[in-house]
């Protein structure tokens, strides 16, 4: 038996007493988080036999029984033969990802499309660093000139570069190609389209609602078809255009749709004094919008646009139906190819990671600006 | 004194252009007329690169017989059918694979939704890694990697997984008992109508006991044991009118039984996977947006934990989660219009695919397949307008 402790204290001299082992620390980390009912626990152990059964092999598979790379020194002597451990063989990928990432682009001009790659990381990285300066420039820069830098330095033709044919493109390059212009064609038809759903002007209202439900109310791969199949049909004698435009002419009008609603749900949040206090002044409709309406609308929803983009960007893949080669139709024409057949999982699993990487920093980065952008609602 | 201005000194009118009114007007007439000539210059386009590619117009098309086979159809159908059938067929199984979907998509998306709010940290973290692994990664490459990577691993015919005897697993399809009813069967389905109507009287009247004396009845239980009870003894009574055809294996396949196809499977699995991370985070938002104030008033009231979930915390969550649960399902059924990648006969396979091969009408063929989708988004999203406005809260 221990001692009893009889030692007395005047009121309010009694040091203060550790908590509990089993509230604090380690211990009550583990009692709070995992064990604190009989219900709990057992969920907590059901989840660890999931974790167990499910990751460890996802690891063993894809890192610890992995081949990375081939005996030989010479790439191009690498084959089946090099995975000999059992789990994922990432040569497989290794050896094609040239292709993954640049499609058929000839290997001498690569260059042009790192550059343009380049070009817009940095554009990028200006404009999502909170604190470099002129993000409007940056902005305009990518929005208006860096389309056409890209054009010119991957289609060739001038200057001396050799032309490209849209045809060989693919791979991540063109993923990317057809999600960015999507978006830059998308955004300013969309504004027009969400400052035309919100008009007075009846005719105008009715026009801009039709259009936009028009193109929500069908899948993506409709307006894909119609646009390879139909759009030749449409136009005028000897006018043609080549796949690539015609995929992004069907993308820009299908995603103008998603970004004008997006657009309008900005402008709704917009408080009616702000259009009040600017038909005050005298100001036009237009210089309303521009200076006024626009500049706050568009703030509010970049968080919405980043997650439009984000879906635009999944969606993309769809184009491998009306044969372009993005970076899911590459991956499944490599291991299509007799030398690699049966890697299929291992492309798969490649392509999901490469798609996961952006969506997943999208995602992060618009919940980031929405944290930002909403402060003192937080409970 | 200072003059009045008079009618006359001021202009009676502002001047014609500067009339916001009539502005409007040639501006909407204007527009009005561009997107006329626009039109027509398409129409007018059309019609000639038509007539000079020798491609008739018109609907005729679908009474020509088609002259190919399709996968699977819920409707009897064959080679000597019309387009007009593999339409229809298409369309089936378009609603076949969506109900699919629909149905699996929100039992695993309610699942996950509810564990993603759980206190235990390693369910919590399992369902956020589900919900941010299968919603970041495009749905079309899931619906090809289940269907091209994990399908070949599933056992030859000979070598099935089964449960007992009745239910067979392989590479060639899931193969399910199919029930079959015999004559006396109406007796059951009446016996279950009734059981229905009997549940809704009991209710109100439950409901009504309960307003007047307050005592409370079992509704839940008391509904339980009649929907099972009564058409389960009537079932036993009638002579059990009701038997099941299995799937035996006879040669290198199955025969007999429900078969479900492997494309089915993997664009069902896809879409209700990909589905059911969106519907988590709708359940988790939906039960988040009840204001924490709302539970405590109701344990301040004495309720029990799980009567506060029922009536308090549902009905408010149920608001909010309900009108985008619908948009997820609508879309959820326009992304099974990925069926061509993986050669699921859905209606664009079938009918945007290789009705549009044989016979070469795009335009009405385009136009029917996005006037199918375009009319169940319209229907739905005019419904929901309706939903929404009646469950709206009224304020102030």
């Amino acid at each position: 038996m221990s001692e009893i402790n009889t030692q007395k204290f005047e009121p309010g001299t009694h040091p203060d007493m550790s908590p509990p082992v089993t509230s604090v620390g380690v211990l009550g980390w583990l009692h709070e988080n995992l064990f604190s009912n009989v219900f709990n626990s057992i969920l907590t152990f059901v989840g660890i036999y999931l974790v167990y059964t499910v990751f460890a092999p996802l690891i063993e598979w894809a890192f610890i029984n992995a081949d990375w790379v081939g005996a030989s020194e010479n790439r191009d002597d690498w084959s089946r033969d090099d995975c000999t451990s059992g789990g994922a063989c990432w040569v497989f990928v290794n050896v094609r990802f040239q292709q993954f990432m640049y499609g058929f682009y000839p290997t001498e001009e690569i260059w042009r499309v790192s550059l343009s790659g380049l070009v817009l990381a940095l554009t990028l990285a200006w404009l999502m660093l909170p604190k470099l300066p002129y993000k409007g420039y940056a902005a305009a820069f990518g929005l208006l000139i860096f389309p056409i830098i890209v054009f010119f330095l991957m289609g060739g033709g001038v200057f001396g570069l050799e032309p490209v044919e849209t045809s060989i493109w693919g791979g991540l390059s063109l993923t990317l190609i057809l999600a960015l212009v999507g978006m830059v064609a998308a955004l300013p038809l969309g504004i027009i389209l969400a400052l035309g759903r919100r008009s007075d002007m009846p005719i105008v209202r009715a026009l801009c609602t039709a259009f936009i439900e028009l193109w929500r109310g069908v899948p993506l791969i409709t307006v894909l078809f119609m646009s390879s199949v139909m759009l030749p049909l449409f136009l005028p004698e000897g006018a043609n255009f080549d796949k690539l435009l015609r995929a992004l002419i069907g993308i820009s009008l299908f995603q103008s749709a998603y970004m004008a609603e997006v657009v309008r749900s900005g402008l709704q949040a917009i408080p009616n004094g702000q259009y009040e206090a600017a038909d005050a002044l005298g100001l036009s409709y237009w210089k309303k919008m521009l200076f006024v309406i626009l500049p706050q609308a568009l703030k509010l929803v970049i968080p919405g646009i980043v997650n439009t983009f984000s879906e635009l960007f999944k969606d993309t893949t769809l184009v491998l139906i009306i044969g372009l080669f993005d970076l899911l139709a590459m991956v499944q024409a490599a291991f299509a190819d007799p030398k690699w057949l049966g890697f299929a999982i291992e492309g798969y699993v490649f392509t999901a990671f490469v798609f996961w990487i952006f969506c997943f920093g999208m995602s992060r980065y618009s919940m980031s600006l929405e944290r930002k952008l909403h402060t003192g609602h937080k409970r | 004194m200072a003059e009045s201005p008079t009618s006359e000194s001021m202009p009676s009118k502002v001047s014609f252009w500067r009339d916001p009114q009539k502005r409007a007007l040639i501006f909407q007439v204007i527009v009005l007329a561009a997107v006329f000539v626009f039109i027509a210059f398409i129409f007018n386009n059309t019609l000639q690169n038509l007539e000079k590619r020798g491609i008739s117009t018109g609907f005729t098309f679908l009474q020509n017989e088609a002259g190919f086979g399709v996968l699977q159809s819920l409707i009897d159908y064959d080679e000597t059918y019309t387009f007009g059938r593999t339409f229809l067929v298409g369309l089936l199984n378009t609603i076949l694979v969506s109900l699919l979907g629909i149905f699996l998509a929100t039992i695993l998306g309610f699942i996950v939704g509810v564990a993603r709010l759980s206190h235990n940290w390693i369910i919590n973290k399992l369902a956020a890694a589900y919900v941010e692994t299968f919603r970041n990664i495009p749905l079309l490459l899931q619906i090809v990697f289940w269907y091209f990577s994990i399908m070949p691993l599933l056992p030859h015919p000979r070598a099935s997984m089964q449960i007992s005897d009745a239910v067979f697993l392989n590479r060639r399809g899931l193969y399910l008992p199919d029930p079959v009813t015999e004559p006396g069967f109406w007796v059951v389905t009446l016996a279950f109508i009734v059981a229905i109507v009997g549940i809704v009287f009991m209710r109100r009247w439950a409901h009504r006991r309960q307003d007047e004396t307050g005592q409370q009845f079992p509704v839940f239980w008391t509904s339980l044991a009649i929907l099972i009870g009564l058409p389960g003894l009537v079932f036993l009574m009638a002579g059990t009118p009701l038997t099941w055809e299995y799937p035996e294996l006879k040669g290198f396949n199955f025969r007999g039984g429900i078969t479900i196809i492997p494309e089915l499977m993997a664009l069902a699995l896809a879409l209700s996977i990909y589905t059911a991370a969106y519907i988590a985070e709708i359940v988790r938002s939906g039960i988040l947006s009840v204001s924490h104030g709302q539970t405590e008033a109701a344990s301040a009231l004495g309720l029990r934990k799980s009567t506060i979930l029922r009536l308090v915390i549902i009905p408010q969550a149920m608001r909010v989660i309900i009108p985008q649960l619908t948009s997820q399902y609508l879309n959820l059924t326009k992304n099974s219009s990925l069926a061509p990648a993986i050669g699921y006969p859905d209606l664009v396979a079938v009918f945007a695919g290789t009705t549009l091969n044989q016979t070469g009408q795009a335009v009405e063929i385009i136009g029917m397949t996005m006037g199918v989708y375009l009319t169940l988004s319209l229907t739905i999203s005019a419904f929901m307008n309706w939903y929404n406005k009646r469950m709206a809260l009224v304020e102030r």
